[in-house]
């Protein structure tokens, strides 16, 4: 199969997941018991209000015609207007968007490099002292509440040691403005891109302070996944032949280790970091509590607590579409690295 | 290989008796089970070893740090810390334990029956079970759990859904494997029923497997619900648990009161951390890929 039947095939194979996907949501808020609008109020409201407020989000409709409405809706990008104050949800979780996608990118990096550099340890000392304590830190990672880390970082790092700040994501006030060249005007939205857009190194710094203890707590819980990964590639790689050959010529053995056997663990790295993404927005969602940090995991938890459950119904819609989006990617960038997939 | 997993069921009770003579994996199984059974043992006891009511407020001082008469300390109601600590798995366990039992009785029966029939029963099931599995899980379970309110039955089935198709899965693929086995031909070959093959040769086979993802899975349980009630979604207030004292620890930090949250913090660590080992050390004892 080319690349392209490849990408063709796996794009029509991705449209049935995510009406499947869609209608599953739809099903849980609209279908499941339990009201929306009369969970929103709580049941203290005149029944005349409840009815005006149906009408206004269009939750008066049959659920067939509410399903139809909310699937062409998704397609034009629309997510349904908010029961908090009627503004649209997309522009909503648009613009906290860039500060989960700010604290995922990092929180992957160090998840990666912190699992492949203990993964190769652990590899290299095998059945020792070494290989067990790194193994067993890999599985203890499996069992700690991301939250709860965030909060034992928080207290060490900032409360006591004041190294860090508490939470937020910047001084308020000295929020990054990208790049102003005459009228031309370019923000990505991520701290550390605009600031040195900008360029403000100060700034820049500032908004890396703020990152890493979030970061940090979310890379060391997802890390433990990468390092049991690179072991086993690791262990296998290092027992074949080339790795003897390389040794044989008399090369160092870090370059042995990290430029000729690692190069072999790196596309099962990848597919491991396509599919950790739900996980990573999962562990976002419980960090950005912790730290105040102000994205779409915060944005959720705040709307739970208003009962704002058009506002979940689209966090939960837009999540759902971005898992399958890199999902997506992801299998084709596998596929055109590795082109015995497409066999 | 695959003709000897057929005894694997009669192979179960011997390995668990020597576990500490099966190396590394023999004793991560036994650590594992050891923490297991110690906490719900401590769960099961609360009402007589607990030295406080774990609800009452003001039993001691506010926010007292851990002390002779306190060891764990009092949070901000004046409430005993070691109380609600050996309290607080209740709601947890109960939970975990409904979501495992409900996954594992419709996941399994699922994915036995779809995968054995083949066909498009089988891609129409796997369709959706796939499309459950890309969903981030506790995005998922929040967005049911909302909808259905509190209780431990509701965050039971939150946690449920997500979980099921990890079963099915699983199931799936060895029911492809053992379907094509020569046994099953040869039975099949003899006029046996589908029923009887799927009870007396399939299932056997796929018990080991569900048993791991089943262990990996209540700790998996365990920390969606502590996320759950995280978020906002827990259950009654007036019920002692771990993950709302961690919820509300964490607006007591700021204070340094770390006692607050991290006793029940470790207990969740530790409770996850009993059924991760479990987990593993299983899956490694009953894959032969990893003997080597």
């Amino acid at each position: 199969m080319s690349l392209r039947s490849y990408v063709i095939a796996r794009v029509l194979l991705t449209i049935p997941m995510l009406l499947l996907l869609l209608t599953l949501v739809f099903l849980i808020t609209r279908v499941l018991p339990g009201d929306p609008v009369l969970l929103h109020f709580e049941k203290q409201a005149k029944p005349e209000a409840v009815e005006e407020f149906r009408q206004r989000l269009g939750l008066d409709k049959s659920l067939p015609e509410q399903y139809v409405d909310y699937l062409t809706g998704v397609l034009r990008g629309d997510l349904g207007k908010s029961m908090q104050d009627f503004s649209p949800v997309a522009q909503q979780i648009f613009s906290a968007f860039p500060a989960t996608l700010e604290l995922a990118i990092f929180g992957m990096i160090i998840a990666v490099v912190l699992g492949i550099f203990l993964g190769v340890r652990s590899s290299r000392s095998y059945n020792t002292g070494e290989d067990h304590v790194i193994r067993t830190f890999g599985i203890a990672t499996y069992a700690i509440p991301v939250f709860f880390l965030g909060m034992v970082l928080q207290l060490v790092f900032s409360i006591q040691l004041h190294w860090f700040p508490s939470g937020g994501r910047i001084y308020p006030g000295s929020e990054p403005l990208g790049l102003n060249l005459g009228g031309f005007h370019l923000a990505t939205g991520l701290y550390t891109v605009d600031s040195l857009l900008e360029g403000n190194l100060s700034k820049f710094v500032q908004a890396l302070r703020y990152l890493f203890l979030p970061s940090f707590a979310l890379g060391l819980v997802l890390c433990g996944i990468f390092i049991r990964l690179t072991r086993t590639s690791m262990l296998e790689t290092l027992r074949l032949d080339f790795v003897t050959a390389a040794r044989a010529r008399g090369l160092k053995e870090r370059t042995v280790v990290y430029t000729y056997a690692l190069r072999n663990a790196f596309l099962p790295i990848l597919t491991m970091m396509g599919l950790q993404f739900a996980a990573l927005l999962a562990g976002a969602i419980l960090t950005e509590t912790t730290f105040s940090w102000p994205g779409l995991g915060r944005y959720l938890v705040d709307r739970i607590a208003f009962r704002d459950y058009t506002a979940i119904q689209g966090a939960v819609v837009f999540f759902g579409l971005l898992v399958a989006l890199v999902s997506l990617m992801v299998d084709i960038l596998y596929a055109y690295l590795d082109p015995r997939i497409r066999l | 290989m695959q003709t000897e997993r057929g005894r694997i069921i009669v192979q179960l009770i011997p390995q668990f008796v020597r576990l500490s003579k099966r190396g590394m994996a023999g004793w991560t199984v036994l650590i594992g089970s050891v923490i297991v059974v110690a906490v719900v043992g401590m769960t099961l006891l609360a009402p007589w070893i607990a030295p406080h009511n774990p609800i009452a407020i003001n039993v001691g001082p506010i926010m007292a740090a851990p002390s002779s008469e306190f060891p764990l300390g009092t949070n901000h109601l004046g409430q005993d810390m070691l109380s609600r600590v050996i309290w607080g798995g209740s709601m947890v366990l109960q939970v975990a334990l409904i979501s495992v039992a409900m996954c594992v009785a419709v996941g399994v029966p699922i994915g036995l029956l779809a995968s054995y029939a083949g066909g498009n029963t089988d891609k129409g099931t796997s369709l959706v079970m796939d499309s459950i599995y890309a969903f981030p899980g506790l995005v998922l379970a929040i967005a049911i759990a909302a909808m259905l309110g509190r209780g431990v039955l509701n965050m039971s089935l939150a946690i449920a859904v997500v979980y099921v198709p990890s079963y099915y899965r699983i199931v799936r693929s060895q029911v492809l494997t053992i379907k094509e086995l020569s046994y099953v031909e040869a039975a099949r070959a003899l006029g046996a029923k589908s029923r009887s093959i799927i009870l007396r040769y399939v299932m056997p086979n796929v018990v080991p497997s569900v048993v791991s993802v089943a262990t990996i899975n209540f700790a998996d349980a365990i920390l969606t619900a502590a996320g759950l009630t995280f978020v906002g979604l827990g259950l009654s207030v007036a019920v002692p648990d771990w993950g709302w004292d961690l919820t509300y620890g964490r607006q007591l930090l700021p204070a340094g009161a770390w006692w607050v949250i991290a006793f029940p913090g470790l207990m969740i660590v530790l409770l996850a951390l009993g059924f991760t080992l479990i987990g593993e050390g299983l899956s490694e004892l009953w894959s032969p890929r990893l003997e080597q």
